[in-house]
């Protein structure tokens, strides 16, 4: 059967109900120097194969993250994939399946969320954790609104170690819901005084772990000032592989730990989609936004699995829901799961130490060329070098000539403070050889 | 010695009165309808509430509802146990399983609640 949207008549129907005479007449409001009359010069047509080779061409000429030196990280990190991920991830029973609301036909979705939940709560050192919600960024301002719920209050406090776009995207989402936000200017050097700042008006204090520039930080004391204040502490982290390695948000006193989770079984995929990671303590359950699978037994004993707690979900509780979230990322939560799986404990651990020890090689290395300074030394997998005089846009325009993508300027995100133009943050992972930073260090020291 | 009277709301809550403090919960009927309640969300001491307006949370297995306050006024008590123990909802609602209590600043809101005998025949009236 075809289909077709509209007839001419449904058109001209549709044109008097609204009062304008032409389709044309809607865009009145785009200036005419903007608008093209006719057709863009187009070829009249070819053959598919050379469509095809034409295109592939085209895209040939894309400096790819897959093919180049890249230290690109600032929030995506590029990390090997095995193949088994997608083997598995595109098999017809997970790859098309919908919303688990039958879990008597739903039993395979439903134990990969509830084997994910258990994962992201281990990972995070934390009690519960949710089926996942879209990304980091939109974790993050659900964390927000979850404080602001449970503790009656209306401010929150953005740490300058917060990625941007997380700050951005909670500042957005919250902007008509009530709660005033603070945002601590960018902090690279880990000087901002956030326990001169706790007060108890505040619902929740927001820090990330490694920081946007790379720092890693102990929040232990941070957490215990802020509970003598009544104040939940939420922690971010950009990076979970940093999480084979380093203190969980949960030891440190976290009381919600929201996460990017694409860096574990999910590729780069131009920036999308995410997978949002969201963590917390038990006694806060309720308050949680988000999809949530359960363990059960059914009417025979055996084990089974269920969507549970429906009640704080908005297709229940209306507008009194704890979210508008009605959705979890499913296939990215499964790729995550897969990836996880294979590593194991230990295998997490050793990939972690892999990256740790390939950003160190790379600071090291680094550190040796003229003009070169290491901001920070406690870091995980990525870090912030300053240039000096030399603006950090520049130098990354400069590199990318020579086939090398070198890293972030950190001015790209806060093209208002001058004062890091110099500043570059670079991350290395398993997937960066020796001979790709030694081009690398190499060629900068060409162009300094 | 004050009097102690005692009210219904359409929406299933009651409210006994004395000295001016109104303790308030939600009806028998509203527990049954209910099912079992697993979870009690209170109204913050202190907290201002007007008549009408969200003051607490009964959820149940089935569905999680509103409890609304019967008159205007502030939360002096809030009753921890049922947040504890929220199976207390459907033991005792209109006796130890009370909500919160609410230092009335509005005592003429009473005039428009239902006594007990009106409730009951309104509750014939849902059928």
């Amino acid at each position: 059967m075809r289909y077709l949207p509209l007839t001419a008549a449904d058109r001209q129907a549709m044109l008097n109900a609204i009062g304008v005479a032409s389709v044309d007449d809607l865009y009145e409001d785009v200036p005419l120097a903007a608008r093209r009359d006719g057709l863009v010069d187009l070829p009249t047509g070819s053959d598919e194969m050379a469509v095809e080779q034409y295109l592939a061409a085209l895209a040939g000429k894309n400096q790819t993250a897959e093919r180049a030196p890249l230290f690109i990280g600032a929030g995506a990190y590029r990390h090997h994939v095995p193949a088994a991920v997608d083997a598995l991830i595109q098999r017809g029973e997970f790859l098309t399946s919908y919303t688990p609301y039958q879990p008597e036909v739903t039993q395979g979705t439903l134990q990969v969320l509830f084997e994910f939940q258990t994962q992201v709560a281990l990972l995070t050192g934390m009690e519960v954790a949710n089926a996942s919600l879209y990304d980091g960024a939109t974790a993050t301002a659900e964390a927000a609104a979850m404080a602001v719920r449970v503790t009656r209050r209306g401010k929150v406090l953005i740490s300058g170690g917060v990625h941007p776009h997380y700050r951005e995207v909670t500042e957005t989402t919250l902007q008509f819901a009530g709660p005033a936000i603070e945002c601590l200017a960018p902090d690279p050097l880990g000087l901002e005084d956030l326990l001169g700042r706790l007060t108890d008006d505040l619902a929740c204090v927001i820090v990330q772990n490694p920081s946007f520039f790379g720092r890693l930080a102990d929040f232990t004391l941070l957490a215990q000032n802020c509970h003598a204040l009544g104040i939940l502490l939420v922690v971010a982290v950009a990076e979970p592989l940093s999480l084979g390695l380093v203190t969980p948000p949960g030891a440190m006193g976290a009381d919600i730990v929201v996460a990017e989770g694409q860096s574990i079984g999910n590729s780069l995929n131009f920036g999308g989609p995410g997978l949002g990671l969201f963590a917390t303590r038990e006694k806060y359950l309720r308050q949680m936004p988000g999809r949530l699978a359960g363990e059960t037994v059914d009417v025979d004993g055996r084990r089974g699995w269920v969507l549970t707690l429906s009640t704080r979900e908005q297709h229940i509780r209306r507008e009194k829901a704890t979210s508008n979230i009605c959705t979890n990322s499913g296939l990215c939560a499964l790729a995550f799961s897969i990836h996880l799986t294979l590593l194991g404990e230990t295998g997490l651990t050793t990939l972690a130490e892999i990256n740790h020890a390939k950003a160190v090689r790379l600071a090291d290395r680094l550190a040796t060329v003229k003009g070169v300074r290491l901001l920070c030394d406690s870091f995980f997998n990525e870090f912030v070098i300053d240039l000096g005089s030399v603006p950090a846009d520049r130098v990354v325009e400069d590199l990318v000539a020579r086939g090398i993508l070198a890293g972030v300027p950190v001015s790209r995100f806060y093209p208002s403070f001058p004062e890091l133009r110099p500043l570059l943050l670079l991350a290395a992972t398993e997937t960066n050889d020796d001979d790709e930073i030694d081009r690398l260090v190499a060629a900068l020291a060409e162009v300094l | 010695m004050s009097q102690i009277q005692l009210y219904f709301t359409p929406d299933h809550e009651w409210i006994r009165v004395e000295g001016g403090i109104g303790t308030v919960g939600v009806s028998d009927h509203a527990q049954q309808a209910l099912g079992d309640v697993v979870f009690v969300e209170l109204p913050a001491l202190g907290q201002s509430l007007r008549k009408g307006g969200d003051a607490a949370v009964v959820e149940s297995v089935k569905a999680a509802s509103e409890v609304y306050s019967p008159v205007s006024g502030e939360v002096v008590a809030v009753n921890q146990a049922i947040v504890d123990q929220p199976g207390l909802v459907n033991q005792a609602a209109e006796g130890d399983a009370w909500f919160f209590r609410v230092a009335l600043t509005e005592p003429t809101e009473l005039d428009g609640l239902m006594a007990p005998e009106a409730y009951q025949t309104f509750l014939r009236g849902l059928g």
